[in-house]
């Protein structure tokens, strides 16, 4: 395999690992706020119990994070040398904004926020609560404003080879990143509620409900509920946007190779790249058209406009049915949840046991979504690493591939191990019995002046 | 002109600061974690608990040295870490397990919780000895040949020992009782090789590059500089003759960390000054190196204005810890 290839994979297998934690961390965090909050203002246990458990997930998943993102700071430059060296003008201040906003506060706060309560008051513990949770996503903001910028860039001269800003507020609005940045909270946000509603069935299944099960599942649920339709939205309104500005990621995304007005929605197909056509296609026709563009009429671009510049075809097309399927799922998971939780009056102990299991099988759907579609739309970029301007194969690392081969297998070991570490760690957590107190009556007291002062 | 000759050097300032903070800080958590086979059950869980709520801060200044490495001089990132491709990728896994082992072994069934404990110590290991070897290198100025793999394998055993001593101070100021007596006498163990350790980098540094002797060793430099060896001898000196006194148990518990923390910065300055102005050496400048004076204005602007805030609750957090460790519950 070539260097190029292998330097991708190597920085691939290092992203999907590490973006799996921060999708749980982003929106774990506001929801421990959330759960923070139901404590102070109503003093049910439950929400303590629950706010326990899931902190430390939280905590689990934090620290997964911070190694894997560890890592590719300095995979930036042992694998893509050349591209600080054309674009760091670009990308070195959205990164350094984010290390020094972002990172820093969240690990800052990160200490008091599990380990503090008691040590500080009620209220400097909730603010912890709140700069991690607040650091998380201005986090993503920064990483995903680059991403998008990468994605649509705009904002810049080159001279010599060497991208200059012109203008930071372009930059800092470019056309994909509103619309890449709500899916992806959004995204983050299905994948808690899907992780929540999992844990929550699985318990119920194995008989190992607590008192803030039903609880957990109740709010995971009708949040999914709500958000999957909104994510649908949202999606398709970065599907236009796409459109607009990389008409061949579309056209890989739905394997058009020719251009074509009412383009079929392809429900299946073996995209062959050799012979530039599909087999086996199976397909809604002028689905396309109508879902892209809303007119099903409308002309999609085909990927034979683009030969030598535009993504490879099978990876991106199957990634983004996978991504969609699973929103299917979400949705038809979420609200058949919601409708028969509702009418079982919110007793968990009366839920049908297959619908449990859906549940339970669903645990970590919001992975797949995610993964599936930060696949399309990166692997959709290639063969640039800046959109049209700059070629991927042009800024790799002159390491030899034999290196790479070797600290590539030992990164996909060590990752392997650790996601079965995980998961096999949370079902533990979730099986085992509460065993903390109840709350002291000092923090309790603590409790109860904080709310009352607030 | 005069600001933007002036930029590059503030930033190698900035990075030099995060580096020196980073290996004080994640130098003690690191050595703490070479320690912790040497601790029975109840002792690791002290140990640990006495870095757990500032490790993962302390990591983060890792990442604003390389940060800034990447970001204020992309040119030196690409050389440096296409040169240290290999160390690099050991010190991340090594990172990778010491973070998650610290983070598993209290969560996971009782039966895993020895294997977590393996790991936080390898996990250690391998990132004190990979850090020791890319130190040892960079300062040769990545070069290749027998003699420059022997300095990196001699500086790559030197690390550690420094971080275990450091580790070992921390211990002996967080802890009590029969913990602190035995981090007294780890921190003697370490004491050796730490010395070794510091006098090689001294003789061979100036013996395998003729820039750094030509800046040590000519008049008057050698006299105005006599302060920093003289110093670092002092301190190391001081550390030794106080591990053999008892009030290190007591009242004098700090001044062990604080001696190593200072004989830490003084290498660090003592080693800045053998590098200015090469950001590797003899080869690279660091105006060579830099990015571009307005890339480098909007990142001043966000460092000015975060550094401090983050140094102010980097010392909020060290006060709600502060004192002797106690046992670490989630909230």
């Amino acid at each position: 395999m070539d260097a190029v290839l292998l330097a991708r994979a190597q920085f691939a297998a290092n992203m999907s690992f590490h973006i799996l934690f921060p999708t749980i961390s982003i929106a774990l965090g506001w929801m421990l706020l959330f759960l923070r909050l139901r404590w102070l203002r109503t003093q049910g246990t439950a929400w303590l119990t629950a706010y326990r458990f899931w902190t430390k997930v939280f905590a689990l998943s934090f620290a997964l994070g911070v190694v894997s993102g560890i890592t590719m700071s300095f995979q930036f430059g042992t694998n893509w040398p050349g591209y600080m060296e054309h674009v760091g003008n670009i990308a070195g201040p959205l990164l350094g904004y984010e290390v020094l906003t972002a990172f820093f506060l969240e690990a800052g706060f990160l200490g008091i926020m599990l380990f503090g309560h008691g040590r500080v008051s009620e209220r400097l513990h909730f603010t912890a609560t709140f700069l991690v949770a607040l650091g998380t996503t201005i986090s993503a903001f920064w990483i995903l404003c680059l991403d998008s910028w990468m994605q649509t860039p705009v904002g810049y001269e080159v001279r010599d080879g060497v991208f200059h800003v012109t203008s930071w507020a372009e930059i800092l609005s470019n056309p994909s990143f509103p619309y890449r940045f709500t899916h992806m909270m959004l995204a983050s946000t299905l994948t808690v509620a899907f992780l929540m509603a999992g844990v929550s069935a699985w318990q119920l299944l194995r008989a190992k409900a607590n008192e803030s099960t039903a609880l957990v599942l109740r709010v995971a649920l009708v949040l999914a509920a709500v958000v999957v339709p909104v994510q649908i939205v949202v999606g398709d309104m970065h599907g236009l946007n796409t459109l607009e500005h990389q008409p061949q990621k579309i056209a890989a995304m739905e394997a058009v190779w020719e251009t074509e007005n009412g383009a079929p929605l392809l429900l299946f197909a073996w995209p062959d790249e050799q012979e530039r056509r599909n087999r086996f296609a199976v397909g809604i026709p002028r689905g396309a058209s109508l879902i892209l563009a809303h007119d099903p009429d409308a002309r999609i671009q085909g990927l034979n406009e683009f030969i030598g510049r535009h993504p490879p075809v099978k990876p991106v097309f199957f990634a983004f049915r996978l991504m969609v399927g699973m929103g299917v799922l979400m949705l038809l998971s979420s609200w058949a949840g919601v409708f028969i939780y509702r009418r079982r009056r919110w007793v968990a102990e009366r839920l049908p046991r297959p619908l449990l299991w859906v549940l339970a099988a669903m645990t970590f759907s919001g992975w797949l979504a995610t993964l599936a579609g930060w696949y399309v739309t990166e692997i959709g970029r290639q063969p640039f690493i800046v959109y049209g301007l700059l070629r991927t194969a042009d800024v790799a690392s002159k390491v030899p591939s034999g290196m790479i081969a070797s600290t590539l297998a030992m990164y996909v070991t060590l990752y392997v191990a650790l996601i079965v570490a995980y998961i096999s760690v949370i079902k533990y957590m979730a099986e085992k019995p509460v065993d903390e107190a109840p709350p002291s009556p000092q923090s309790g007291a603590a409790v109860a002046h904080a709310a009352a002062s607030h | 002109m005069g600001f933007n000759h002036l930029l590059p050097l503030i930033f190698m300032a900035v990075m030099g600061l995060a580096m020196l903070t980073y290996v004080v800080l994640d130098g003690y958590d690191l050595g703490v974690g070479l320690l912790l086979p040497r601790g029975n059950d109840a002792h690791k869980d002290m140990m640990i608990a006495s870095i757990g709520p500032f490790w993962d801060a302390n990591e983060t200044w890792l990442v604003l040295g390389v940060g800034i490495l990447l970001i204020a001089f992309p040119k030196a990132h690409g050389v440096v870490l296409t040169a240290l491709y290999l160390p690099v990728a050991f010190m991340l896994i090594g990172l990778v397990l010491r973070g998650v082992a610290f983070d598993f072994r209290v969560k996971a069934r009782d039966q895993h919780k020895t294997t977590w404990n393996q790991v936080f110590f390898a996990g250690s290991g391998i990132t004190a000895v990979s850090q020791g070897w890319m130190l040892g290198h960079y300062i040769t100025g990545l070069q290749t040949g027998w003699q420059y793999q022997v300095f990196a394998a001699a500086i790559a055993l030197a690390l550690p020992a420094a971080y275990v001593l450091l580790g070992a101070c921390w211990l002996i100021l967080k802890t009590e009782g029969e913990l602190q007596k035995h981090a007294v006498a780890w921190a003697k163990t370490a004491w050796p090789p730490v010395v070794i350790g510091m006098g090689l980098i001294s003789i061979i540094t100036p013996w395998v590059s003729p820039t750094v002797r030509e800046r040590w060793f000519s008049m008057p430099a050698i006299i105005a500089l006599f302060p920093i060896p003289l110093m670092t001898v002092t301190a190391l000196l001081t550390t030794r003759v106080l591990l053999n006194s008892h009030r290190v148990l007591g009242k004098l518990c700090w001044m062990p960390f604080a001696l190593i923390v200072t004989v830490f910065m003084l290498g660090f300055f003592g080693l800045a000054y053998s590098l200015y102005p090469y950001v590797v050496m003899d080869r690279l400048t660091i105006w060579d190196a830099a990015s571009s004076p307005e890339a480098l204005k909007v990142i001043l602007i966000g460092v000015a204005v975060t550094v401090p805030a983050i140094a102010a609750y980097t010392v909020l957090a060290y006060r709600v810890f502060g004192g002797k460790a106690g046992e670490l519950k989630y909230a």
